[in-house]
């Protein structure tokens, strides 16, 4: 594929690798945090990390949108789409996220016309040929996907589509990063920040990471080569005795953000106090609510959600995995109330979670081993 | 007791190594995935309530073999082929890749009140013509008509049965350390078309189903490696991926799939890499892969790309030792990752 395989080539790839290796002191240890979901995703699709040396580890972060849904989230959801009348829509990597009860896919099974849909548009349009049925569209996402729930939303109130609502699960990315630099015990040495994000918000509030925590933030695109040369910023940047905002996707990225994606998102949404985050628990002004002037499309007004909270059971440390304080197995529910089959924390719930992936692949996760 | 790394770690053995168990409360999509739930339904329920080991594809009585299934697709007709084509090609398919020549079929159709009498021609007519190119007779049928709503326009089952070839020594767990892994083509078209066909996502490209009759491939790669040919199998739901990981479970063997070697068309790809999917995971219904012992898969491959339709085939790994039971990919970009079992539909990740 023309201008994606240029960013996948191996040599390329060998060559940063060699850099990294001249730039790490041999007795130190880096921790580097990837925050997104979709970099976690490269990392894991192309085996980013095998190329690393041993004394750079990259920890898994917090920012998969789907994972990080509370349970009762998604039990509400499952409520909503069993309502009569409703076509509930979703994201494909929904369906299999588990609530208290069961998952969207389950309730598909048991009769609720769930229906997956790869953009809000879709969703609108499903309303559209569908007026005597009440569409709803569960909205999951940072401030990647937010903007497209908005521009929906703003088509649909344009249009009058009074059958269409939204079920907002959005959430902000700087909350919960300042949440886990705030924790005393956090061992990361820096940061490879999230690049969809930054389409929209810019690199600009990642600025607080370097200047109040002293931790490197570097903005990656997504593809491998992209990964690896962040990985060596970050790297410079602390040989360097430097801690700054470095934007590497600089082809997508622009350092004030996208002004157009903020303004429709100030209009449409407005911060709810607290939002639940699975495994992290509540989050100060960490979710999105639709705006005073779309209430009228916000599922939780037009139906009765029935608002479930189901606590993560207390012995989760979710958190204490994603800063690193604690491997997987030395949580105390690993592998006995947390299973991938029946997850708890978000770091279960992706298949390419920390957790996950060593309750699936054992020591092999973790060694590398050579074949 | 305390918790060290080694006790959690045989825990979790421990609960891994026990028989699968049908737990669910319901089926969902899932279970007919091909990948984990779809092994748990048939390892847990089916196949302990027959009294066997596996609900094999195919199983030889005398010198015969006889295997079945269903079809289901929607919608009928897509690029490169339709419902009628697929149930022979499906069946046939079954049966070469356990070692046998496909002699005969029988079909029964589920029709939905309200089918065009003109679709159900194409169809049949769609039946005949793969029936012919396959070399199979259709000796025997049945047709049922459920109420509008009750099935999804139609509903195909076909039994295949054929003739055992005496030159086949093929078997699951036969893989031996050192074998090499062969597809007989590009991978994830026939998945691809119909994920596009369904129109669910507004993405147009030119890509066809890949189903066509595998004989003339195993007969050919029987000619050239005889007895050094391990196991042949037909790539369907789960694709590629799904086939490697039951094989090295089979075998106790580790399987290395080098994946800048995995032939696939560029259409798909890029499909693929939009919807968030791998291609290894996607079905075929025409691509075959073929385990051969490393002093014959040279000229197994030069065989298998003799034939029409598998000018594209290519050697895309190697079976290893460790670990046992897990297929790992050598990535393009140098590095390594696990690929595991499916454990659903492969689904579009925004994520």
């Amino acid at each position: 594929m023309k201008y994606v395989d240029e960013y996948r080539d191996a040599e390329l790839g060998r060559a940063l690798a060699a850099e990294i290796v001249a730039t790490v002191e041999p007795g130190r240890h880096y921790k580097v945090m990837e925050v997104c979901g979709g970099h976690t995703h490269t990392i894991y699709k192309y085996g980013v990390d095998d190329l690393l040396p041993a004394n750079v580890e990259l920890v898994h972060g917090p920012g998969c949108p789907v994972c990080v849904i509370p349970m009762g989230r998604v039990d509400d959801g499952v409520a909503v789409a069993h309502e009569e009348g409703v076509i509930f829509t979703c994201f494909g990597d929904m369906m299999r996220v588990p609530g208290g009860d069961g998952t969207l896919l389950e309730a598909k099974a048991e009769g609720a016309d769930i229906r997956m849909v790869y953009s809000p548009l879709d969703a609108l349009r499903i309303a559209r040929e569908n007026p005597d049925r009440e569409v709803v569209f569960f909205a999951v996402g940072f401030e990647t996907t937010a903007p497209s729930t908005a521009l929906t939303l703003m088509r649909a109130k344009a249009e009058g589509v009074r059958n269409f609502s939204v079920f907002c699960n959005h959430v902000t990315i700087v909350p919960p990063l300042r949440a886990l630099l705030e924790s005393p015990d956090l061992r990361l040495d820096g940061f490879i920040g999230p690049g969809h994000v930054s389409t929209v918000v810019g690199a600009r509030p990642f600025e607080f990471i370097p200047a109040d925590y002293g931790k490197p933030v570097v903005i990656s695109g997504f593809e491998p080569l992209d990964l690896l040369q962040s990985v060596y910023m970050v790297l410079r940047q602390l040989a360097d005795g430097r801690c700054e905002v470095e934007n590497q996707y600089k082809r997508v990225v622009p350092y004030d953000g996208n002004p157009q994606a903020l303004a429709v998102l100030a209009e449409v949404f407005e911060l709810r106090p607290h939002f639940e985050w699975r495994g992290l628990g509540f989050i100060s002004h960490s979710g999105l609510k639709l705006s005073e002037a779309y209430r009228d499309f916000d599922s939780e007004l037009r139906f009765a959600v029935p608002g479930v909270r189901v606590a993560d059971p207390k012995a989760c440390q979710c958190g204490e995995v994603l800063k690193g304080v604690i491997k997987p197995w030395e949580c105390k529910v690993f592998g006995t109330a947390c299973t991938p089959e029946r997850p708890i924390g978000t770091c279960m719930v992706s298949s390419e979670g920390a957790c996950a992936a060593y309750y699936n692949y054992g020591r092999f996760a973790r060694e590398r081993v050579v074949v | 007791m305390e918790r060290t790394e080694d006790h959690v770690l045989g825990l979790i053995e421990r609960v891994k190594s026990k028989p699968l168990r049908f737990r669910d409360e319901q089926i969902t999509m899932a279970h007919g995935a091909g990948g984990k739930a779809t092994l748990t339904l048939i390892e847990g329920l089916l196949a302990p309530a027959f009294g066997i080991d596996e609900l094999a594809d195919a199983a030889a009585v005398g010198e015969l073999a006889v295997t079945t299934d269903s079809f289901v697709v929607r919608p009928i007709r897509f690029p490169g082929g339709s419902i009628g084509e697929l149930a022979v090609n499906g069946t046939v398919n079954d049966l070469a890749v356990s070692g046998a020549r496909p002699l005969a079929l029988t079909l029964s159709l589920v029709l939905e009140e309200g089918l065009s009498a003109d679709e159900l021609r194409a169809e049949v007519e769609a039946i005949a013509r793969a029936a012919e190119a396959a070399g199979v007779r259709i000796v025997a049928g049945d047709t049922k008509v459920v109420e509008r709503g009750r099935c999804d326009s139609m509903y195909v089952t076909t039994t295949g049965i054929g003739r055992l070839d005496p030159r086949a020594q093929l078997s699951p767990s036969s893989l031996r350390p050192g074998d090499r892994i062969l597809v007989s083509g590009p991978v994830g078209e026939h998945g691809t078309a119909i994920m596009l066909a369904r129109g669910e996502f507004e993405l147009d490209a030119a890509i066809e189903s890949d189903t066509k009759p595998l004989w003339p491939a195993v007969d050919a790669l029987l000619d050239a490696a005889g007895d050094s040919l391990r196991c042949v199998r037909d790539a369907t739901r789960g694709g590629v991926a799904s086939v490697l990981n039951e094989l090295a479970r089979a075998s106790g063997v580790a399987i290395v799939v080098r994946e800048a070697q995995v032939p696939v068309h560029p259409a798909v790809a890029g499909a693929c890499e939009i919807l968030g999917i791998d291609p290894m995971y996607v079905a075929n219904e025409g691509t075959l892969v073929a385990f051969a012992a490393p002093e014959a898969a040279d000229d197994a491959l030069a065989a298998l790309r003799s034939v029409a339709g598998c000018e594209a085939a290519a050697e895309i790994g190697e079976v290893k030792t460790e670990p046992p039971g897990m297929v790992l990919v050598e990535t393009g970009f140098g590095g390594r990752r696990v690929m595991d079992m499916l454990v659903g539909d492969p689904l579009p990740r925004i994520c």
